[in-house]
């Protein structure tokens, strides 16, 4: 990475025990600035827990941590100032309205009467919340409480954001204007930690970390991890596509079999030529197949990561 | 602390309060219920028990005692009897609460200054119980050997002279204990079960902002709660004040905050909106027994006293005694004014330490 004032979040061996249970196990993470980096895992992966460390409501109990420059979690009150966090249940109030909810979260973070109004009404007009400033938040949909939740999140122009799976609770369409507002922001200098464990919003992320039950398994541009796994994403074509996937979840050097349509995508470890080693299998249980290469996605990435380990764990 | 912030977080709860009709209903409905209970239905003073007379002896003498007796209005005639078994039998169906038994030879009993009427009683009411051992002190001279002033069981049970006089002003105080602990002992617990402290503690306000921003607004709501108990005392149960009115004021705002802190402390303590409630609820009880309100203080054991020091309503209860029914001045009284104060200076002190802008 390059010089100090690139970054804006570094970890090392970041670690959060909660009584037998290993949260968060010895995580290194290094965030530049300016971008979206994304918390790709499962649910109880850790993502919660680590980005609950990182903005300092969590003390870790082991590991380092550096955000812009303040050590965590001693120095977590200089912190609160430059930071935006949207945690991932709805967090504002419900019994308040659209305007005084904002109203209330710019006064808490300081800024003066005059520039207050100004700003509020500026992010009704960019979260299209322009005609619900009166509405009490708890009457809104998911899609309206989340652009409030996000418009509270920035209402102090922070540096650094914090979203805790935003778009859980959204539809699509909801979903994919939340991501134009994010990019938006990443544009405008804003770094943002986002967490998801949804594929194609992790693929839109500049950067992205993988977890697996609490440890970092994978982590740079979506780009460079898909490349990694070149040659071992193959498509089959068969007329019994149940029993081929049967027969290839048994072969060895495979790692998973889906169908997706009428084909099944298969992803293979890294030795030897994969497609050869299919037909082979399948010719010996006498199905007919067409194999061919497909270009590897997140998805396999996601596996191929998690998978390894959950064999090392079985051995 | 920082003005700003410390208004912002007092703004929205007074926005919350307003919308939340609980907060209305506890603060008029309240004062009201328990005003009009304690007032009307919890009152000490006995009367119109439902009673039967036999009369064996049906000599002018003993007619004249019976209508003695009902003159009293302590009890009033609903069965007729002839013997103590009917007597008895009425008493067991619960059809009377006393039964008035006169011999037949009740004259000559009276001559001899020998036991002459009994009452039976229904014992399982203590207050029945002690009711009738007021109507066994009735002279059976009829008034005629002692003077007629000797007939002493009505002034005893006039209510104008003990209950809702006293019971009022120290009412004031049982109220403010009961709801303002309850309002900010939740205050705190309910953030955090709805998720939006976690929101709230990566913000730049403090502890210090939090606590106090909570507390400032519930004060006026205490007050109107004052207001509310001083008028309806006034209106139905002509109850003077013969102290200032600020000092009224001024001692119920020393509890306000003192009940106020306390629950903020609460709030800090308990995991769940529930279990916030059980504390309050927890702590309201001695508060009723020891403060002085439904037992005198001095009557206490010496533990119980201590116990009893500890408590806001205590020391209200003298302030608010001392300044409504003997019209005494606060500065009189300052030994409870400075424990009202420091009580509320600790709570506060102990609620801001125990909040941690974290979440382990």
């Amino acid at each position: 990475m390059a010089n100090e004032a690139a970054i804006a979040i570094r970890a090392r061996g970041l670690s959060k025990r909660f009584g037998a249970l290993l949260a968060v196990d010895a995580v290194d993470l290094t965030v530049p600035r300016a971008c979206v980096y994304g918390f790709l895992g499962p649910n109880g992966s850790g993502k919660s827990t680590t980005i609950r460390m990182l903005c300092g409501l969590l003390t870790p109990t082991a590991g380092e941590i550096e955000v812009l420059g303040l050590r965590i979690p001693e120095q977590a009150e200089a912190l609160r100032k430059r930071i935006g966090y949207m945690t991932q249940k709805f967090a504002l109030y419900e019994d308040l309205s659209v305007r005084e909810n904002l109203d209330f979260i710019a006064s808490v973070q300081g800024l003066p009467r005059d520039v207050r109004r100004r700003r509020v009404d500026e992010l009704l007009q960019t979260y299209n919340l322009a005609d619900r400033g009166k509405q009490l938040a708890g009457t809104m949909s998911g899609g309206q409480k989340q652009r409030l939740a996000l418009a509270c999140a920035v209402v102090h122009e922070p540096e650094l954001l914090f979203l805790d799976e935003p778009t859980s609770a959204v539809d699509p369409e909801s979903r994919r204007d939340f991501w134009e507002k994010l990019f938006d922001l990443a544009d405008a200098g804003t770094t943002i930690l986002v967490s998801t464990h949804y594929m194609d919003e992790a693929e839109r992320c500049h950067r992205i970390a993988i977890l697996d039950r609490g440890r970092l398994v994978a982590d740079g541009t979506p780009g460079e991890l898909t490349g990694q796994l070149a040659g071992r994403t193959l498509g089959v074509r068969a007329r019994e596509p149940r029993r081929a996937q049967a027969v290839l979840h048994a072969a060895p050097g495979v790692l998973s079999v889906a169908q997706v349509g009428n084909e099944l995508r298969v992803l293979c470890a890294a030795n030897g030529d994969a497609s050869s080693r299919l037909q082979a299998a399948l010719q010996a249980q006498g199905i007919e197949a067409e194999v061919s290469a497909i270009e590897p996605n997140l998805e396999d990435v996601f596996v191929s990561a998690t998978q390894g380990r959950a064999e090392a764990r079985a051995a | 602390m920082k003005l700003q912030r410390l208004v912002a977080v007092m703004l929205k709860e007074i926005r919350q309060m307003a919308r939340d009709r609980m907060t209305i209903a506890m603060m008029i409905g309240i004062p009201t219920l328990q005003l009009l209970l304690f007032g009307y239905a919890i009152n000490p003073d006995v009367r119109n028990l439902p009673a039967a007379v036999a009369d064996m002896a049906d000599t002018g003498g003993s007619r004249a005692l019976v209508q003695d007796l009902f003159a009293t209005g302590v009890v009033r005639p609903v069965a007729g009897a002839r013997t103590p078994q009917e007597l008895q039998a009425l008493l067991r169906e619960g059809k009377i609460k006393i039964g008035v038994l006169i011999p037949p030879d009740f004259e000559r009993r009276r001559i001899d200054r020998r036991e002459a009427v009994q009452v039976i009683v229904d014992g399982s009411d203590t207050s029945v119980q002690a009711t009738a051992r007021q109507l066994a002190m009735l002279p059976l001279d009829g008034g005629n050997a002692l003077p007629a002033s000797q007939i002493s069981v009505l002034p005893l049970y006039n209510p104008r002279r003990i209950s809702a006089i006293n019971v009022v002003p120290g009412l004031i105080g049982v109220i403010l204990t009961m709801t303002m602990v309850m309002f900010t002992a939740m205050a705190i617990v309910r953030e955090r079960e709805r998720g939006n402290l976690e929101l709230l503690i990566t913000t730049p306000v403090s502890s210090g902002e939090l606590m106090v921003g909570k507390v400032l607004p519930y004060i006026a709501v205490g007050l109107v709660q004052v207001s509310v108990v001083l008028l309806f005392g006034a209106w139905l149960f002509a109850v003077p004040i013969r102290g200032s009115l600020a000092g009224v004021y001024g001692a119920a705002m020393l509890l306000i905050v003192a009940n106020l802190t306390l629950g903020l402390l609460v709030s800090t303590v308990a995991k769940t909106q529930f279990q916030s409630m059980q504390m309050a609820f927890f702590l309201f009880l001695p508060s009723i027994l020891l403060s002085g309100f439904m037992f005198p203080f001095d009557g206490m054991p010496k533990a119980a006293q201590w116990i009893a020091e500890l408590l806001p309503l205590t020391h209200f209860m003298r302030l608010i005694r001392g300044v409504v029914l003997r019209g005494a001045q606060m500065t009189e009284l300052w030994p409870d004014v400075l424990a009202l104060a420091a009580f509320t200076c600790a709570m506060m002190a102990l609620a801001i330490l125990r909040f941690r802008k974290r979440l382990d």
